[in-house]
């Protein structure tokens, strides 16, 4: 009769292990292996400096729009490495320390921001999708790999990550909706960076956190410190340990900070006070990770020169290997069908016919088939 | 054999394949206890169960892009949306990814999933559910679009959609569903996707059409033949995407004349795009203008005046005696 409080099964908390202050609490701390910790490190370097590589090629004209993820490597490292290689990774395109982690080659990620189709050619024994440029709707198909998983008994889960703009789209509603009704073993992590292009966190909704939107479906929502990569390995762990076992889905918001442009298209100086980057820079995941395994002795100064120089030479190859890259300027019309169609057979013919009449004329110099920069658009 | 209506030849086709392959699924808004709001799925989820046959929440984009994922995660997705009027809350997950992902990963991850839906108007419903799409999808490179026109090639195409390797849309007349009853054969046969075929042979014009639309151009055919001396072709395209250009020039470069017929508006209709092919494959074989017959560049009309906008027998023979007559 009277009016109440009503009391929702499922909860909201937030998670902190390392604090930006070097403060770390050992009850919550993960026991990893000295080598894994190391690694880690390792990959949130190599995922800084691809980045930086990236937009310096960029800015050179070796290389078209780029979308850096510096700042948030924590944020996605911390969920690959809590997954098994049979597990799915669905990304959007700031997950580069995530891919990196899970095997994808510097390489094909040039490939990619380079203007071929070649750089979404996943490798090799890993469940990963490639990126997803439109908005949330990786959620969909993330939600649909979780419940293949979830149909198939594997014991399988699905992580799909999203961004703070995409937690507005009908996708990302839909997909937790679907998740939890048929309790997949889907975790959705969103990567709070704080801005979708210029519009700020606080603009993109009126909820408190973002992990609660997790309830109107039915599910936990965790908030994690995203640029502590302890706490990000222990929230997925423990999804990803929930899903496995049959516990159903879980929406982790990691908060964190895009420390640099959107992509390469964009300037935040309009939109963003350099305070609060600042503010953010000395929040740094990487910092506060270096400083957490020099404490324990895992990292020194002769370490760090040794992961320096090897890094810059996985680079240098990398950028070797993607200069060279050479396609068939008319492979795009062989992956459109299992079969090619008689019009597509046709259309195909007709422009090699034309290539190759151009060429003719033009003294033997074919269709570009090199690493040649697009002109940045977005 | 078997005397068999749309709803229940395509029924059956569903039914086939569940039976022989694990993997295919059928999942929709009211696919299971309902048994879908046109009975085409009725049945299933009694014989295959909840992990088979179904129930979704209402969301168009999470029952197709959910669709995706169960592909890649080795499924056959059959996906049904209620009405054709509500695949655009679907289309961008149809647009930037089903269509995409073959060649995105140059074929590592593929969609081999068919997207069902009743199509077109003519049965008196409300708004929203008597469109006719297909010229928007056909655009769409990566897909393929499917219209049967009858019991039979529903079934044989629905069989042939379930097991292709790319994603297909699959359009059922909604005038057509419980219209006509068609001999069935008892086993399972399948038809290629991407040709048509001659649904009545002739010498004088070639009427070109599919869907509930080949029985207007097969009606107009016989009036041709009785009233007027004019002996008529009709093929029946069944997809329009891949579209079968080669069946319709053979036919046009022995008639000489041609007239499309479509249920949907004219303006970059499919009909433009048979126009075009007939325009570069065989201009020198007419022996007048192409004409077309379609809906108008409107709304399609709400129920009470929707036979005023679709095509019926007399403008077909009114546009095959002025090519005739030109």
């Amino acid at each position: 009769m009277p009016r109440e409080v009503i009391h929702l099964p499922n909860r909201v908390e937030s998670l902190s292990v390392l604090s930006a202050e070097g403060q770390l609490d050992r009850d919550l701390e993960p026991k990893l292996e000295p080598a894994d910790l190391r690694r880690l490190y390792r990959t949130m370097l190599a995922s800084r400096r691809l980045d930086e590589r990236c937009l310096m090629m960029q800015r050179q004209g070796r290389m078209g729009t780029y979308g850096p993820s510096r700042g948030q490597e924590a944020a996605s490292l911390g969920v690959a490495y809590a997954l098994g290689p049979e597990d799915w990774l669905v990304p959007t395109f700031r997950e580069t320390a995530a891919i990196l982690w899970r095997g994808w080659p510097m390489y094909t990620w040039m490939l990619y921001w380079g203007g071929h189709e070649a750089g979404n050619v996943v490798p090799p024994g890993i469940n990963d999708l490639p990126v997803c440029v439109p908005i949330a709707s990786q959620c969909q198909y993330g939600m649909g790999i979780a419940w293949g998983c979830k149909l198939r008994g594997q014991g399988r889960v699905c992580v799909t990550f999203c961004g703070d703009g995409g937690t507005s789209e009908g996708d990302f509603h839909e997909s937790l909706n679907f998740a939890g009704v048929y309790q997949l073993p889907f975790i959705l992590v969103i990567q709070n960076n704080q801005w979708a292009i210029s519009i700020p966190r606080a603009r993109q909704t009126a909820s408190c956190t973002l992990a609660q939107k997790a309830l109107a479906y039915g599910m936990d929502g965790l908030q994690v410190d995203g640029n502590d990569l302890l706490a990000m390995i222990v929230a997925t762990r423990e999804a990803v340990e929930k899903a496995r076992t049959g516990g159903g889905p879980t929406l982790i918001e990691a908060v964190t900070y895009r420390l640099g442009v959107h992509t390469t298209a964009d300037d935040p100086k309009k939109y963003r006070k350099e305070e609060e980057v600042r503010e953010w820079e000395a929040r740094d995941p990487l910092i506060r990770f270096r400083a957490y395994l020099r404490k324990k002795d895992l990292l020194d100064e002769k370490i760090e020169k040794i992961m320096d120089e090897e890094i810059a030479a996985e680079l240098d190859e990398a950028v070797r290997l993607y200069e060279r890259y050479r396609f068939d300027p008319l492979e795009f019309f062989d992956h459109m069908y299992a079969e090619p169609t008689p019009d597509l057979r046709a259309q195909k013919a007709e422009l090699a016919a034309y290539l190759e009449a151009r060429a003719a004329v033009r003294g033997g110099v074919p269709a570009a088939t090199g690493s040649s920069p697009a002109p940045a658009v977005r | 054999m078997a005397l068999l209506t749309m709803v229940k030849a395509l029924n059956l086709a569903l039914a086939e394949a569940m039976r022989e392959n694990p993997n295919v699924l059928v999942l929709g808004q009211d696919v299971g206890q309902d048994e879908g709001v046109f009975r085409v799925t009725e049945g299933l989820l009694q014989e295959f169960g909840p992990n088979r046959c179904i129930d979704t929440p209402l969301a168009e984009a999470a029952i197709v892009g959910g669709g995706i994922g169960l592909a890649f995660t080795g499924f056959l997705p059959v996906c049904e949306i209620q009405f054709d009027g509500f695949s655009f809350q679907a289309f961008h997950q149809v647009e930037n990814h089903a269509r995409r992902f073959r060649n995105r990963t140059r074929g590592r991850y593929t969609c081999p999933m068919v997207i069902r839906m009743p199509y077109g108007g003519g049965i008196r419903a409300v708004e929203h559910h008597s469109e006719a799409p297909e010229a928007t999808y056909a655009h769409l490179a990566g897909l393929k679009v499917v219209i049967p026109s009858g019991p039979r090639n529903a079934r044989a195409l629905l069989r042939a959609a379930i097991y292709d390797p790319d994603p297909v849309i699959f359009f059922e007349p909604k005038a057509v569903y419980r219209a006509f009853r068609e001999e069935v054969p008892e086993s399972p046969e399948t038809m290629p996707i991407g040709k048509g075929v001659v649904a009545r042979p002739g010498t004088d014009i070639t009427i070109i059409t599919y869907g509930a639309m080949v029985r207007v151009a097969l009606e107009a055919a016989e009036e041709l033949a009785d009233e007027h001396d004019v002996d008529a072709e009709v093929l029946d395209l069944l997809s329009v995407a891949p579209l079968d250009a080669e069946l319709i020039n053979q036919s046009v470069r022995r008639t000489g004349r041609a007239v499309v017929v479509h249920e949907a508006p004219r303006h970059c209709g499919v009909g433009a795009e048979i126009v075009a092919r007939i325009v570069e494959d065989s201009l020198l074989y007419l022996e007048a203008p192409v004409k077309r017959v379609t809906g108008f560049d409107t709304i399609i009309p709400y129920f009470q005046n929707e036979l005023t906008y679709l095509p019926d027998p007399g403008r077909v023979v009114r546009a095959a005696l002025e090519t005739v007559r030109f």
